[in-house]
């Protein structure tokens, strides 16, 4: 078997070329596989980091009517005891309260529906990263009566700039229409511009006094050390405080749980096409190496060459030029990967789509090493099962036939 | 002692339609240890077909081979190739070695499918390249020998396995009138010394005239042998 596997080597260095293509193109198949699926995955890890870091927190709580029905009398039952519960937690890092209410904003050009975010700006930083995202004006440092800090899009919508007044108005709890002028403080610009153009935020303090909400919470927001430990906080939170609902931020939003499992399932799909692509590749390629040495083969079958022999030889041949190619294949692709996820990948171009849809402009591909392995071993499989098509065509040779077709 | 007998051998090409061909049409034949047998006849005549079916490389239409009490016209395809192994050498018009081998590493091959020794298949395949004058050409590939010197390969290949016969389809003709004389010099000596028997078939006058048999076919029938 030792020279046979020494013969298959030397055969595919006789028609370099060809070698080279087939090379080639497994290694184009590997890059462009994992590239795409690296892009991917960026994208969805980077998306996945931007709603929580700016809208979700790794865990919120809400009254339990609240989740279905954002309801300004659905506030927290029993505040006190469950701040007390969240500062109680070593695995709390930062948490804040929100007093939320559903209004209307209007400016001389109009009036739109908007979430009023009553906030404690102090807390609010520690738990999102809104005040990093500003386009202009400040953060709750500058105005003293009634700011607000709004998102870009309903800022264009409204026509207001930094300083410009704007009306908000609001039902309070005993359903008496509230209005009062605020002044635009900062104007934010998140990745998601259907975010921008529903939330204010406003101070906490503010909203209570017009609302008549003193000591009322519709919202906390927190978050732990690290991603890792929300569902055990979660779990451990929720028996401390039985009457409020605790959602860890994959449980608030689901869909992005969902688009990280549907990726991969995704991932695999593309790469299955582009193996496909490979296998019809490998098996044709080989044909025509067959086809070519018939004679050469009708010879050694002649001479006494088993068929095992021949399929072996057939099929190492396959596995060695796959075997040159799949390492250069990964080294490449985990070098591109790499770069590109120092770099990033600018598609303003595309961008304005993408936006929209909570995806920034510069991705960052992303790859886990796992999915190397995977890729690597689906390639070797199927150039393997792409070997036996050409190594069968070999057996059915009579030798013959071959011998005498000079 | 008689190592092949053919029994009314026939093989038709497209049996029935109108292009039917009679390549082989009965043909009775005995071949003793240690002949020196060439197969001659015009273009066509079925010199290939016969020494094809002989080899066990083919099948007939009808009728028996037998080689040493074996009758192979019985043989599966994969008893077929290991009975070749074992007891037929072949030499090739062309295309005879396996390119990316050296001279010596061709003539090991075989006896490696064999299932012989390293040591043992070394030895041998020097002294073999060493009767058919090649000693100083044992490391090189094919493409770098002449025409002449492939064939010498290929026969000293063809006796590595010991096989009870040697069958050559035209191994002359693609080599010059020097290589000619040189290759049957070396098969008639190997003939003459070791025992060994030869079949072959050729258009070469020079070649018939150094045949000790000739058996002569025209239309698939045997029509002279002396
Ligand atoms: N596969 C085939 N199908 C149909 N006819 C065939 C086939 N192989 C050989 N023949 C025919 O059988 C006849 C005998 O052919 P064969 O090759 O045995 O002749 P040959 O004596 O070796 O001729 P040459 O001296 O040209 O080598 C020829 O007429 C040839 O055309
Ligand atoms: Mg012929």
């Amino acid at each position: 078997m030792i020279q046979i596997i020494k013969i298959a080597w030397r055969n595919i260095w006789r028609n370099k070329l060809r070698s080279f293509v087939v090379i080639f193109s497994i290694v184009l198949g590997i890059w462009a596989g994992l590239f795409i699926m690296a892009l991917t995955l960026g994208l969805n890890e980077q998306r996945m980091n931007g709603a929580i870091n700016t809208y979700l927190s790794h865990i919120q709580i809400h009254n339990p009517d609240y989740i279905n029905d954002p309801n300004i009398k659905s506030y927290i039952s029993q505040p006190e005891q469950t701040l007390a519960a969240l500062r109680q937690n070593k695995n709390i890092k930062a948490f804040s309260e929100r007093t939320i209410v559903m209004g209307m904003v209007s400016s001389s050009k109009g009036a739109y529906g908007v979430r009023l975010m009553g906030i404690n700006p102090e807390q609010e930083k520690q738990v999102s990263d809104i005040h990093t995202l500003l386009t202009s004006g400040t953060y709750f440092t500058k105005f003293k009566r009634n700011p607000a800090v709004i998102g870009q899009k309903l800022a264009d919508k409204l026509g207001a700039k930094v300083r410009s007044k704007i009306v908000i108005s609001f039902q309070d709890l005993n359903n008496d229409i509230i209005s009062a002028a605020f002044r635009v403080e900062g104007i934010y610009k998140s990745s998601s511009s259907r975010y921008d153009e529903y939330n204010i935020f406003i101070k906490r303090d503010d909203l209570n006094r017009l609302g008549h909400l003193n000591g009322k919470i519709h919202e906390i927001a927190a978050i732990c050390p690290s991603i890792n430990q929300v569902d055990e906080v979660v779990k451990s939170l929720q028996v401390a405080i039985p009457d409020s609902k605790v959602q860890g931020w994959d449980e608030v939003a689901p869909e992005l749980g969902y688009a990280q499992e549907m990726m991969s399932s995704v991932i695999y799909i593309f790469m299955g096409i582009i193996l496909f692509a490979l296998a019809f590749g490998i098996v044709n390629t080989m044909l025509m190496a067959i086809l070519e040495r018939r004679r050469e083969l009708g010879m050694l079958m002649s001479v006494g060459m088993n068929k095992i022999k021949l399929f072996s030889m057939i099929v190492f041949e396959t596995i060695f030029l796959s075997s040159i190619a799949v390492p250069v294949g990964m080294l490449l692709s985990y070098l591109f990967i790499q770069y590109f996820a120092h770099k990033g990948i600018d598609l303003s171009v595309a961008a304005k789509g993408l936006e929209s849809l909570g995806i920034s402009a510069i991705i960052y591909p992303y790859m886990p090493g796992h999915y190397y392995f995977s890729i690597t071993l689906m390639t070797v499989l199927v150039a393997f099962l792409s070997s036996l098509v050409p190594a069968k065509k070999a057996l059915n040779l009579n030798p013959a036939e071959a011998v005498r077709s000079i | 002692m008689s190592i092949i007998t053919t029994k009314d051998l026939f093989k038709i090409y497209n049996a029935g339609s109108e292009i039917e061909v009679r390549a082989l049409n009965g043909v009775d034949l005995n071949i003793k240890e240690g002949e020196f047998t060439a197969i001659v006849g015009p273009s066509g005549s079925g010199k290939t077909t016969l020494l094809n079916i002989i080899g066990g490389l083919d099948q007939p239409t009808s009728g028996s081979v037998i080689i040493n009490e074996t009758e192979i016209t019985n043989l599966n395809a994969n008893q077929l190739i290991d009975f070749r192994l074992h007891n037929i050498g072949f030499v090739f018009q062309a295309y005879n070695l396996i390119p990316v081998l050296t001279a010596l590493e061709n003539v090991e091959f075989i006896m490696m499918m064999q299932g012989e020794p390293q040591d043992l298949r070394q030895k041998r395949a020097k002294e073999l390249l060493k009767a058919v004058g090649l000693e100083r050409e044992t490391n090189k590939r094919p493409n770098k020998m002449s025409g002449g010197q492939q064939q010498r390969v290929a026969v000293a290949r063809a006796l590595a396995s010991k096989p009870k016969f040697v069958l050559a389809d035209e191994p002359t003709a693609n080599l010059d009138s020097k290589s000619t004389a040189q290759l049957l010099d070396i098969m008639a000596n190997l003939n003459k010394e070791e025992g060994t028997t030869f079949i072959f078939s050729t258009h070469d006058q020079r070649v018939i005239d150094r045949a000790r048999r000739v058996i002569t076919l025209d239309d698939g029938k045997i029509i002279a042998d002396e």
